[in-house]
C-alpha cells in the first residue's frame, strides 16, 4: 500500500517519545519528570517485585495453585510508571492483564490471587480503594471509563479514570466510542494502550493499516501520544502530563506505550514460539525495562545488588504469605452467590432456589 | 389528579424522580434539547439543566458504558436506548457488565441504571423498532425487566425502577404511548417490582399477558363474556422476576389458563410462566396452558404487521380451546 502524504503527514506527529535509552542513558533532558530519588528507588523496588511477581505466578499456576494469570513480564515500566503519576484518588479501570497497577493502587495480593482462583472475595475491591476488578471482554473497560470520569467531572473532584486495554484492543468498537464520547464530554480520563505487538497469536500488523495507535487519537479529537513502554521515565512523564491535562479540563489522552510481554499471552497453554521468532524475543530483551532502569540507579550511586536481593526475598515472602491468606478463604457455596446476585431483596424465585440450596448445603 | 397518555406519566416519573434525588441523570440520543423522538423526556432539560439531562454521541454501548462508569461514582442513571431493536448494540453493556456488577465485585459495586427504551408493533415502524426482546433480557441474571401497559402503572413502575439498586429494564409499548387517557396522581408514588396486577377478574379461565397484549385480552375477555365465559386477566407488569403468586392464586381458581405474547414462540417469556405453572399447580389444571404468540419468523415487514401479531381474536379463539379441551 503506497502512502498518501496526508497519510504520512499524520504518522510523523507521532514519535516515540523516550527519556531513558537502553543503556540506560537520559537522552531527553528536558523532558526529565521531577521524582527524588526515594522516589526512583521505588519504582524500581516495585519493578523487582513485580517481575519476581510475575515468576512465581507462573509457577504457582503450573503447581495448580493459582487459576487464570496474564504475565506481565516486560511490561513493569508500562504498568508501573503510568500508576505512580496517579494519584489514590484518581479510578483504575484495569483489564485482566493489569493486576500490578490494581495491587499498588490499594487491591491486597491474596485477593489478587483468589481473582485469579476464581473466588468471589478476589473481586471485592476495599472500601476506598479505587479500581474496578480486572475486565475480561476487551474494550469495555473503555467505555465505562468515559462514565466514571464524567462522574469525576460532574462532582468537581480533581481526579482522573485511567485504563488500560492491549494492541488487539484497539480494533474494538468500544475503544473508538470510549474515547469518542470521553472526547465530546471533555472528560479527565487517560486511555492507556499496551502495545506489546502481539493479540495472542495476531501481531499488530493485522490489527490495522495505521502506523501507530496513539494516532487513533484522532478519530476522537482527542491527544495522543506514543510512548517507550520500556522506559519508565518516559511512562511516568507521558501519564503525568495526561493527568494533569485532564484535571486542568483540557479533555482526555490516549497513550500508546510500545511493550513486550517475555511470556505467553495466559498461561492457559498459549506457546509463543509459534507465532514470535527467538530473534524477536532477543531483540526486545535488550530492551528490558529493569535493566536500563538498574543501569540508570547505579550510576547515580541509587541502587545496589544487596537492595535488589532484599527487595527479591520480600517479594518472595509476601507471595508465599498472601497464598496462604487465599487458602485460608472459605469455599463458595452457591448460596453465596445467590446473594451477591442482587443489590437489592432477591427475586422470590431466587429465594426459593436459595432454600433449596441452604438445604443441600447444610447436608 | 390529572389526565394522562402513557407518555406523559412516564415523563412525569422522571420529573418526580429527577426532583427527589439529584443523583439521578437522564441521557441518550436526542433526550435533551429536542425532549425524546417520542417526547418522553420533553422540557425535562430545561427544567432541570444540561448537566441532568443531556444528549448523547449515537453509540447505544458507550451510553451502557457511561452508565456503568457514572454507577461508580454513585450516580443513578435513566439511560434511554431509542428503540428496543438496538439493544444488540448495548449487549454487553448491559448483559455482560451492568447485570453483572453486583455480583463479580461481591457486593461491592452496583448499578443502579434504568434502561428506558421502547418496543412493540402495530404502528408501521421500519426494520428493527418493533421487535420484542424482552425475552432476552429476562434471560439474564442480575436483571429486572418492566413492561406497563397504562399509564398510572407506568408511572409508579419507572419511580420504582429508579429507586431500585440493581439495573431495570424498563419496556414501552409504543402502541400505548398515546393510545389512551388514565387518571394519575401528580404526586410520585411507586408500585412494588415484581408485582403483577389483575386487570379484571373472572371464574373460568386465565389469561396472563403483559404489554400490548394486556388490551387484547381485555377485549377478548369482553367477546368471552357474552359467550357466558368469565375470563381473569393479569397484567404481569414485570417480565422478570416473575410474580409467580398472584399467577398461581388465579390458575387454583379458574383452574385454567392461556399465556398471551406479541414476542415469537420461541422468543419472549410466555414458557416461563407456563412452566411455573406446570410446576406448581398442575393439580389445578383442567386442561393444559394455552399459548398465544407470534410466529417464529423475523418481526414482520410493515405492511404485514396486521396479520402477524396476535389479536384478540386469537386469545378469545385459545381460550376457548383450552375451555373445550
Amino acid at each position: 500500500m503506497e502512502k498518501t502524504k496526508e497519510l504520512q503527514q499524520v504518522e510523523e506527529k507521532f514519535q516515540t517519545f523516550q527519556i531513558l535509552d537502553e543503556q540506560g542513558k537520559i537522552v531527553n533532558e528536558d523532558a526529565m519528570p521531577e521524582l527524588s530519588d526515594e522516589q526512583l528507588k521505588e519504582m524500581m523496588t516495585r519493578m523487582v517485585y513485580t517481575r519476581i511477581w510475575d515468576q512465581r505466578a507462573i509457577s504457582l499456576n503450573r503447581q495448580g495453585r493459582l487459576g487464570f494469570y496474564a504475565p506481565v513480564a516486560g511490561q513493569e515500566a508500562s504498568m508501573i510508571g503510568s500508576q505512580f503519576a496517579l494519584d489514590k484518588k484518581d479510578w483504575i479501570l484495569p483489564g485482566y492483564r493489569d493486576i500490578p497497577q490494581i495491587y499498588y493502587h490499594g487491591l491486597p495480593l491474596h485477593q489478587a490471587f483468589l481473582w485469579s482462583r476464581g473466588h468471589f472475595q478476589g473481586g471485592q475491591i476495599p472500601e476506598g480503594v479505587r479500581v474496578m476488578m480486572p475486565q475480561i471482554i476487551i474494550g469495555a473497560q473503555i467505555t465505562q471509563t468515559a462514565g466514571t470520569a464524567m462522574g469525576l467531572k460532574k462532582d468537581g473532584e480533581q481526579q482522573v479514570a485511567v485504563t488500560y486495554t492491549g494492541d488487539g484492543g484497539a480494533s474494538q468498537g468500544d475503544f473508538y466510542e470510549g474515547m469518542n464520547f470521553a472526547g465530546a464530554y471533555n472528560l479527565p480520563a487517560v486511555f492507556i494502550v499496551q502495545n506489546n505487538r502481539f493479540a495472542i497469536s495476531v501481531p499488530v500488523e493485522k490489527q490495522s493499516a495505521a502506523a501507530t495507535i496513539a494516532q487513533k487519537a484522532v478519530a476522537a479529537g482527542i491527544h495522543g501520544e506514543q510512548v517507550d513502554g520500556m522506559d519508565i521515565l518516559a511512562v511516568y512523564a507521558a501519564t503525568k502530563e495526561a493527568r494533569d491535562r485532564g484535571i486542568e479540563g483540557n479533555g482526555p489522552s490516549l497513550l500508546e506505550f510500545m511493550t513486550y510481554r517475555y511470556g505467553p499471552h495466559t498461561m492457559a497453554g498459549d506457546d509463543p514460539t509459534r507465532y514470535r521468532t527467538s530473534e524477536e524475543d532477543d531483540e526486545w530483551e535488550k530492551k528490558d525495562p529493569l535493566v536500563r532502569f538498574r543501569k540508570f540507579l547505579e550510576e547515580k550511586n541509587l541502587w545496589t545488588e544487596e537492595e535488589e536481593e532484599k527487595i527479591v526475598e520480600q517479594a518472595k515472602e509476601d507471595i508465599k504469605a498472601s497464598i496462604k491468606d487465599a487458602d485460608a478463604a472459605p469455599k463458595q457455596k452457591v448460596t453465596d452467590l445467590i446473594d451477591i446476585t442482587y443489590a437489592d431483596a432477591m427475586p422470590e424465585t431466587l429465594q426459593e432456589q436459595r432454600s433449596e440450596f441452604e438445604e443441600k448445603e447444610s447436608k | 389528579m390529572a389526565q394522562m397518555t402513557m407518555i406523559q406519566a412516564i415523563t412525569d416519573g422522571m420529573r418526580s424522580e429527577l426532583k427527589n434525588d439529584e443523583k439521578v441523570l437522564v441521557y441518550g440520543e436526542d433526550v435533551g434539547l429536542n425532549g425524546g423522538v417520542f417526547r418522553a423526556t420533553d422540557g425535562l432539560q430545561k427544567e432541570f439543566g444540561e448537566e441532568r439531562v443531556f444528549d448523547t454521541p449515537l453509540a447505544e454501548s458507550a451510553i451502557g458504558g457511561l452508565a456503568h462508569g457514572l454507577s461508580l461514582t454513585g450516580y443513578r442513571s435513566v439511560m434511554e436506548l431509542q428503540f428496543f431493536g438496538f439493544v444488540f448494540e448495548a449487549f454487553d453493556s448491559i448483559a455482560g457488565q451492568m447485570a453483572r456488577l453486583h455480583h463479580r465485585s461481591g457486593g461491592v459495586y452496583n448499578a443502579p441504571v434504568t434502561i428506558r427504551s421502547p418496543f412493540g408493533g402495530g404502528v408501521k415502524t421500519p426494520e428493527m423498532h418493533a421487535d420484542s426482546l424482552e425475552g432476552l433480557m429476562a434471560q439474564t441474571p442480575g436483571l429486572k425487566v418492566v413492561i406497563p401497559s397504562t399509564p398510572y402503572d407506568a408511572k409508579g413502575l419507572l419511580i420504582s425502577a429508579i429507586r431500585e439498586n440493581d439495573p431495570v429494564v424498563f419496556l414501552e409499548h409504543m402502541k400505548l404511548y398515546r393510545s389512551f387517557r388514565e387518571e394519575v396522581p401528580e404526586e410520585d408514588y411507586s408500585i412494588p417490582l415484581g408485582k403483577a396486577d389483575i386487570k379484571r377478574e373472572g371464574s373460568d379461565i386465565t389469561l396472563i399477558a403483559y404489554g400490548a397484549m394486556v388490551h387484547t385480552c381485555l377485549k377478548a375477555a369482553e367477546q368471552l363474556e357474552k359467550e357466558d365465559i368469565s375470563a381473569e386477566v393479569i397484567d404481569l407488569r414485570t417480565v422478570s422476576p416473575l410474580d409467580v403468586e398472584t399467577i398461581i392464586t388465579s390458575v387454583e381458581k379458574t383452574n385454567r389458563a392461556v399465556m398471551v405474547q406479541e414476542a415469537q414462540k420461541q422468543a419472549g417469556i410466555a414458557s416461563n410462566v407456563v412452566a411455573e405453572i406446570n410446576d406448581r399447580a398442575i393439580l389445578s389444571l383442567e386442561a393444559p396452558v394455552g399459548r398465544v404468540t407470534a410466529a417464529d419468523t423475523v418481526f414482520p415487514f410493515a405492511a404485514a404487521e396486521d396479520t402477524w401479531l396476535p389479536n384478540e381474536k386469537d386469545v378469545a379463539a385459545k381460550a376457548k380451546e383450552i375451555i373445550n379441551f
